[in-house]
């Protein structure tokens, strides 16, 4: 049987609320059957996004150190607690159909931890899982968070957000997925080099074609001439 | 009336237990097959919850916030039509939209199975609740909502707990101007208009994004008819990617071109000296590479020109990355050199000659084609003497060398105080530009100061 289609929308530096939007149309677009399975990768602006179990002072900025700095913050519709994305960090929305076959919340966690963990290691960063700690870690540094959201139909939306060369002191406004006193890491800081995000998307790509078993259909995600 | 469970689903081999994060139907509510009524979150997942039936929703057996064992009956839905009269009553006690009724209380107990009295009292409290957090918006929006005589409970709140937030209320008046018609007279307060404003909104929104989406991203190339003997050939994916970006960047950005003439005499004078020292592993430095090494040094400073529009934002990039276009007959690639702005003259050249090489050879490595926040284009070498080069996407500007010939010029004569005609190596250089975040004068300043450093080469730089 031929592998299902795996568009790619690669929206490149995207505001969180316009990500989200597309994420809302894709939904329904993928239910109706209208789409096949995406996945939306982009950077973000700063932003703090608080899943449905974030508590507020998992903030630790006041509200004008945020406008301060910039960082707008948004209540979110995803599992797990308040995480930070900035430009620099990859994120990841797929947007599947996990019917027939995939519907496992757990094994759709798993699935992208392993997604992430095998990119890593294709740049030579070796990371792992922690029991109960969902995301991904160079020993116990994390480098990839993960909330998601599984609508009705089985149909996914949010995702992962891995820090590639994006700046890290940013995290210090917030309590990362509520686990206080976690050391964060990216790969620039892992490899100690500059590291495109591009580079990183294109190995994400490729890994999560084969973890999902799916075939990429590329449309114009890349800027090379 | 005939009952029906609804469980907590396993979703999830490992998975025992769940936690109702949120009910999204209120209980004498009609709910249709497959209508999500709630959403449960366990480890790092929420999960919207179908009905498994139609019917009306009669009982919420568990409060949000509780967590519950795989199995266990969250609700009741009542699969015959007993139940319909509360509904029907419902709608008409209310006309706001499912999604707001079904806010702004916590953990609601059974009701009686038609106890309309308690339904509608539930109904009207539930109202002023979510009135009330609605209207504990930030001081901005009551501000903006003074401003333009709106009452805020009528704005549709996206922030936390539906409250509104300033895109909402900015979104709701920019909407109002653009159907006046459909704007709610705050003084009569009707939810009723509300709701189609709402709806009305959501079907635009919609549709505005399915173009959008289409115009940035799809490319279809229309078909002509062959002709007798003619040759037909599918094109290589090289030429593929190609042809959909020239449509797109063509499509989105606005060019504009601005040409400047470069007298390369002081460059070719250096280039002479550097063949004869031999350096540079004996190859010469090519005009390009003078070329590149000049604009890398301006590029630092005109930020709109190394950048790109992205959305509603302007990206200054932080990094000179050059692209240079290389022929490679058939077919072209554009090799980036990254951090122009630390290398120096020799380094590009080198640089330049070893990514040109490989792209030849076919050994270019994915990364090094990307990333580029700037493009350079020589197609003078073959004889052309001016271009109008298409930007490439993701960038702002891309600039064009046409042919260096010996061409007649009026110089001046400082000495005898008359004008001569010289015969100077001259260029004709385009800078083509995204005219949304680049403005004229700031090309021709561009290519001015580019004009000078390369007149002037070496100079004091």
């Amino acid at each position: 049987m031929c592998p299902a289609t795996l568009e790619i929308k690669n929206l490149g530096l995207s505001p969180y609320e316009e990500s989200l939007q597309i994420q809302k149309e894709l939904v329904a677009s993928r239910r109706s059957g209208g789409v096949p399975d995406q996945l939306l990768l982009q950077e973000h602006p700063h932003v703090i996004t608080m899943g449905k179990s974030a508590p507020e002072e998992h903030i630790i900025m006041t509200k004008e150190q945020l406008d301060d700095h910039g960082i707008r913050v948004f209540h979110v519709g995803r599992g797990g607690d308040v995480t930070y994305h900035g430009p620099g960090q990859l994120v990841g929305y797929p947007i599947l159909d996990l019917k027939p076959d995939r519907k496992d919340l757990h094994r759709y966690l798993r699935d992208l931890e392993e997604v992430l963990i095998r990119s890593l290691s294709a740049l030579s960063v070796r990371a792992r899982r922690r029991d109960n700690l969902t995301g991904v870690w160079i020993e116990d540094r994390k480098i990839a968070a993960i909330g998601v959201r599984v609508s009705s139909q089985w149909i996914t939306s949010h995702g992962f957000s891995l820090n590639v060369r994006n700046d890290l002191s940013y995290f210090e406004t917030i309590v990362p997925c509520g686990i206080k006193n976690v050391e964060v890491t990216s790969i620039s800081n892992e490899l100690g080099e500059w590291v495109e995000v591009d580079m990183v998307s294109e190995i994400v790509i490729e890994e999560f074609s084969k973890i999902f078993e799916l075939k990429v259909d590329k449309r114009l995600t890349d800027n090379a001439f | 009336m005939s009952l029906f469970k609804v469980p907590m689903p396993q979703m999830g081999e490992s998975i025992t237990e769940g936690t109702v994060s949120k009910w999204l139907r209120t209980v004498g509510h009609r709910i249709n097959k497959d209508e999500p009524i709630l959403e449960i979150s366990t480890d790092k997942v929420d999960a919207e919850i179908p009905s498994p039936v139609a019917g009306v929703l009669v009982e919420i057996c568990v409060e949000e916030g509780r967590t519950v064992e795989i199995g266990t009956v969250l609700a009741y839905v009542d699969t015959e039509g007993e139940a319909e009269e509360i509904s029907s009553i419902e709608e008409s006690s209310n006309q706001q939209s499912p999604q707001k009724m079904s806010t702004g209380f916590m953990g609601q107990k059974s009701l009686g199975e038609s106890d309309q009295t308690a339904v509608i009292e539930k109904r009207n409290r539930r109202n002023s609740e979510t009135e009330r957090l609605k209207a504990k918006s930030s001081p901005v929006v009551q501000k903006i909502a003074k401003e333009h005589e709106i009452s805020i409970s009528n704005v549709p709140g996206t922030g936390h707990l539906e409250r509104v937030t300033k895109t909402d209320i900015l979104r709701y008046i920019k909407d109002a101007d653009i159907h006046p018609g459909r704007r709610p007279s705050d003084r009569n307060n009707s939810p009723q208009i509300d709701t189609v404003t709402d709806s009305g909104n959501e079907t635009s929104a919609n549709g505005e994004i399915d173009i959008w989406d289409s115009f940035y991203n799809e490319v279809e190339h229309p078909s002509f008819p062959v002709g007798p003997g003619d040759d037909v050939f599918p094109m290589d994916k090289l030429r593929q990617i190609t042809a959909d970006h020239m449509v797109l960047a063509k499509r989105v950005v606005p060019h504009v071109h601005s040409v400047i003439e470069v007298d390369f005499s002081s460059v070719d004078q250096e280039r002479r000296n550097i063949s004869q020292k031999g350096n540079i592993q004996e190859r010469g430095i090519s005009f390009t590479a003078f070329v590149t090494w000049a604009c890398s040094r301006l590029l630092t400073k005109y930020k709109n020109i190394n950048a790109v529009l992205s959305g509603k934002n302007i990206i200054h990039r932080s990094r000179v990355n050059i692209g240079i276009a290389v022929d490679l007959n058939p077919g072209l690639i554009v090799p980036v050199i990254k951090d122009t702005d630390g290398l120096s003259l020799a380094e590009i050249s080198l640089k330049i000659n070893d990514l040109a090489g490989r792209a030849r050879s076919g050994d270019l490595l994915p990364e090094e084609i990307a990333g580029s926040t700037f493009a350079i284009t020589n197609p003078g070498v073959l004889g052309t003497v001016l271009g109008m080069p298409i930007i490439p996407k993701g960038t702002s500007a891309i600039l064009v060398l046409g042919a260096i010939e010996k061409r007649p010029v009026v110089v001046e004569n400082a000495e005898k105080n008359v004008d001569e005609i010289v015969v100077r190596k001259t260029s004709f250089i385009s800078l083509g530009f995204d005219h949304r975040i680049v403005d004229g004068a700031d090309a021709a300043r561009f290519l001015l100061d580019l004009k000078k450093i390369l007149e002037a080469f070496p100079g004091d730089v």
